[in-house]
Formats: structure tokens, sequence, C-alpha cells
């Protein structure tokens, strides 16, 4: 199996506009195992998007090397597949045009034709396939930018906060199609989120993040039997241990009663 | 209701004022009379359509929505052809060489039909020829402008400098540079159109969301394909931006350039009418050129409709 990411010593900085540097990762170390699905979670600032796309070769690392399968990541390619926060579809492109783009650049959807419209139709969009963006609602559109990331069958695929924008039912129910999806094609997924029940409900691992200096404060293995049950005893007691770090972590460190 | 049916019937109405006018008042004698009467000719022909129009209105609820918006325009210039023609023709209160009848107007269209298609061929093969070959460049020179750092470094001060001269500004010197005056007027359309598309496509590129191209990479598209597939279409509106400029910037250039060396087009026929005194044939050479952009304009709209049909809407003319 592949799809193992390896991120060693990783440290990327920024330039402030007022000439100071910023420091959004901070020496990271993490090891994703191929399959596993691990969500970052943390406060913003904390360099879970700056991880995610160094990991992409959006950004790279100013220090330090991350790795896919022992090769050294200098430049995006389409065996990490990304999934944005906001859907950026091609306006201009028909829904199944959109879909089938990067198989289109790659020289090999003749080939891969089934797949558009398997994939079409597993996020639900069968019918819409001469839609364009500005036709659907964004759920919808959400929906079609996961299947033109999921469609090239990535080794790795990188979630941004994908289901950010949508409204809490049609999340629980995206949530689960992930998981499906992930199950399928047993890939490797890593997910920036802001949503601890998310994270829980999803991952093999919860990897906290926390800001200034942006670094991993822990890592978290979720050892939960799936399906999960998102009010069971187990799960709460997870969601409670995440917070408490977050909590203890985050910029107040001043016992309340201070007030 | 009333009103309505007033609107639908207010251009026959109005056709049929302007017909009884020219027919009971006689034309004044110092104006020169036309060797017929094409102005109630043309009226004639407005009346009968309009009456056809009005009666498959009653039978077609699209049609009597389209009369009814557009009856009331046509009878507003019906209304300002007729003042005309009690003012030029039957009072004659303007000086009749500079203002003449519009007999004489209208008749220049029938009379002088041979010579103004061959104008209208002429200047079209003018006008595509510079627009093709400067469309091309700009759109080669806005590419390389909003893709390419280095070359828009050199180039860009170039074209700042070169793109804001009139295009016909430079007749004296190409003119000269140029062995015949077709080749100069095909150059000063070309320069003229050259450069909005240039402004327009750089910029339509260099304004594009850098989402949509990390996008095209985390899918495994190559450079070239990212340009085409991304970066063309989606400044294509910004560069459709850029051709109306350009359509209207080589009509004026057109017009000009035909006007100093070319020998036929619709430019050299305005100004050969005008240096033999022939006013009718200079206000039927402008309405025919009115008509002319009018009708190109709509064209590229129509074709921009088609292409930009996931924008809808955005420009509106």
């Amino acid at each position: 199996m592949v799809g193992e990411i390896k991120i060693e010593n990783a440290s990327k900085y920024f330039n402030n506009p007022d000439g100071s540097i910023l420091t959004a990762l901070n020496d990271v170390n993490l090891t994703v195992r191929s399959g596993s699905f691990i969500s970052l979670i943390g406060p913003s600032g904390c360099g879970k998007t700056t991880l995610l796309r160094a990991i992409a070769g959006l950004n790279l690392v100013d220090e330090g090397t991350i790795y896919i399968d022992q090769e050294p990541i200098t430049k995006p390619g389409h065996d990490r597949g990304f999934a944005f926060q906001q859907a950026n579809l091609y306006p201009w492109l028909s829904i199944e045009k959109n879909i089938s783009f990067g198989l289109k650049a790659r020289r090999i959807y003749q080939s891969k034709k089934e797949d558009v419209a398997k994939y079409i139709e597993m996020v639900g969009l069968k019918g819409f396939e001469n839609a364009y963006p500005h036709q659907l609602s964004g759920g919808m559109n959400q929906r079609a930018s996961l299947a033109r990331a999921l469609v090239g069958h990535p080794k790795v695929l990188l979630l941004d906060e994908p289901l950010g924008a949508l409204d809490a039912f049609t999340r629980m129910n995206m949530q689960d199609e992930i998981l499906r999806i992930w199950k399928e094609h047993e890939m490797t997924m890593i997910m920036v989120t802001h949503d601890v029940d998310e994270a829980v409900y999803l991952s093999d691992q919860v990897v906290i993040m926390t800001p200034r200096p942006a670094k991993i404060e822990q890592v978290i293995d979720i050892e939960l039997g799936r399906p999960r049950a998102r009010g069971s005893n187990d799960f709460l007691k997870y969601r409670t241990k995440i917070l408490e770090i977050l909590n203890f972590a985050g910029e107040n460190k001043e016992p309340e009663y201070y007030l | 209701m009333i009103w309505k049916h007033i609107k639908k019937v207010s251009c026959i109405v109005s056709v049929i004022g302007a017909i009884l006018i020219d027919r009971l008042i006689p034309n004044s004698v110092e104006q020169p009379q036309a060797n017929a009467t094409y102005f109630l000719y043309f009226l004639y022909i407005v009346g009968t359509l309009f009456v056809a129009v009005y009666i498959t209105a009653l039978f077609h609820e699209g049609v009597s929505k389209k009369l009814e918006e557009t009856s009331p325009l046509i009878a507003g210039g019906i209304l300002i052809l007729n003042i005309i023609n009690i003012v030029c023709s039957k009072l004659a209160l303007l000086p009749v060489l500079f203002f003449p009848s519009l007999d004489r107007v209208f008749g220049v269209f029938v009379n002088d039909r041979v010579l103004m298609l061959e104008c209208i061929l002429s200047s079209g093969r003018l006008l595509v020829i510079g627009f093709v070959i400067g469309a091309l460049l700009g759109f080669i020179t806005g590419l390389l402008l909003g893709f390419n750092r280095k070359i828009a470094y050199w180039v860009n001060p170039l074209t700042k400098v070169i793109g804001p001269i009139p295009a016909t500004s430079w007749s004296p010197l190409v003119l000269s540079l140029f062995s015949t005056s077709y080749q100069a007027a095909v150059f000063m359309i070309a320069l003229s159109v050259w450069f909005p598309i240039t402004v327009m496509t750089s910029s339509g590129i260099q304004n594009i969301q850098q989402s949509y191209f990390e996008v095209a990479d985390t899918l495994g598209a190559g450079k070239l394909y990212k340009v085409f597939r991304v970066g063309v279409p989606a400044a294509m509106p910004s560069i459709f931006l850029g051709l109306f400029y350009a359509t209207t910037g080589a009509f004026i250039t057109l017009v000009t350039a035909e006007m100093f060396g070319c020998k036929s087009g619709i430019g050299w026929y305005l100004n050969w009418q005008k240096s033999m005194m022939l006013y009718a044939n200079v206000y039927a050479g402008l309405i025919l050129l009115a008509v002319l952009c009018n009708l190109i304009i709509k064209i590229l709209f129509k074709f921009k409709d088609r292409i930009l049909i996931w924008q809808k809407g955005v420009i509106k003319w």
C-alpha cells in the first residue's frame, strides 16, 4: 500500500509587512501511516493549513523535508489530491467537465470516462452533469469539488476544511460519504478542521497544533471502532480530552478567577 | 388595456402622420427636387411592415409584447424624420446645400447602391484583415505579458508608450513607409486593435484568482494546459471587453485611414462626396456607417453570449 507521508523537522517562515518574521511552522515532525485518516486541529494561526499546503507542494517548507513514499515533495502533483475550503470550481466549465479536468490534463480521460460518471453518481450529482457551477448550491459545488479531487485516484487526499461552508445536516452526510470513499479506495486522508466532533468522528489520529510558535502539541490515537456513535461515552471522552488540550494550550492561560 | 393598444398603434399613426404631411404640404421651391419621392416610399414600406406586424400581434402573444415595446420608439424616430422633412423640404428653414431633403438622402441608397455596396465590401475587407492581425498579435502579447514576468518587465513600458498614441496619428509616417496606402491602412487598424486587446488580455490574466491555478496544479496540469485551459477562459470576459474597445477604435481608424489614401471604402466615399459638395450622399454614408458599426457590435455580442454563457449578462450593451 502507498501514500505514506513523513514530515521531518519542517519549518516555514513568512515575512510580515513590518519586516518581522512569522514562524508559520516550527520544527514539525509527523509520520502519517499509509491508508490512515488523520485530522489536523487547532486554533487559527497554528499552521495547520500551511502544513497541508506544504504536503500538497503548493508552498514548500523552508527547512526540513516532507516525503511521500520516501520521495521528497518539491512540487504539486496528482498523487496528492486537494479539496479546497471553497469549491473553486471553474465557472466556465460544466460540472462534468470540471470533474474530468484533471483526467484531461493528464491525457487519460479516454480510458477513465466511466470513472467520471461513477464519481458524479457517488457525490449525488447525477442529472446535473451539464449544469454550470453558478446554477447549483454551495453544497452541490463542494461535492463536485470533492469528486474532482477523487476521480484521479490520488494516493493521498488533503482536505482543507472542505465541509466548513456546509450546513450541519449536509455536513454529517458528507462525513459519512468521505469515510466510505476512504474505506473503498484505501487512500491516506489528511484533513484540516476546526470541528472537534468531526475530527473524532472521522480520524484514526487527531493531531493537535498550537500557535506561536506553530507546532504539534500532541497526537491522539482514536481507538474506537467504526461506525462511531457521536453521542457515546467513549466518543465524548475523546472530545473532552481534545478540548482540554486545546484550551490548556490556548492563549489565555490565566485562570478565570482573575475576573 | 387602452394604453397598451395606443402603444402598439403609435408607430402606424406616426407613419400615417408623416405621409399626410409629405403629401399635403408642397416642397419649398428653394430645395432641389429629387428624381423620385424616396422618403415617401420609405414611409410606405415601414407603414406596411408595421401593419403586418400589428395583424400578426393580434394572434401571437410574443409578437404583441415585442411590438408594444418597440412601437413607441419607432414612432418617435418617424416623428423626428417628419420634423426634419418639414424643416428641410417643406419650409427650407436651413441652408439647402448642407441640409438636403430626405428624398435626396434616401435616394442615394437607391441611385448609388452599386458603388455603396462596393464601398462596404472594400471597407469590410480592410477592417477584417486589420482586425484579425491586430487581435491575434494583441492576444499573443497579452498572454506573454500576463504569464511571463521577464517579458512583462521589458515589453510593458513599450506597450504603455506606444499604446495610447491614436493609431491614426501614425499616418504621416506609415503612408511613406508602406508601399501602398492599403498596407498603411491595415497597419493602422491593426495597431488600434492591438493595444486594447493586449491590455485587457494581460490584465484579465493577472486578475485571475490564484486558487484556479492551484487547483490545476494539484490535478496534475502542465504549464501550457494551465495557460490555455485556465488562464485564457478565466480572462475571457476581460478579453471580450478589449474586443469591444477594439471594434470602435478600429472603425474610427478605418474611416480616417480611408479618407487619407485609399481609393475605395466608406471613408473614401464620404470624403469624395464632400469634395463634390453632395451632402445628401455624405448623410447617406454616415447612416450606412452607423448601421454597419451597430451590426458588427450586435454580432460580437451574440458571439459573446454563446462563449460566455456561464456568466450571461455580465457585460450589457
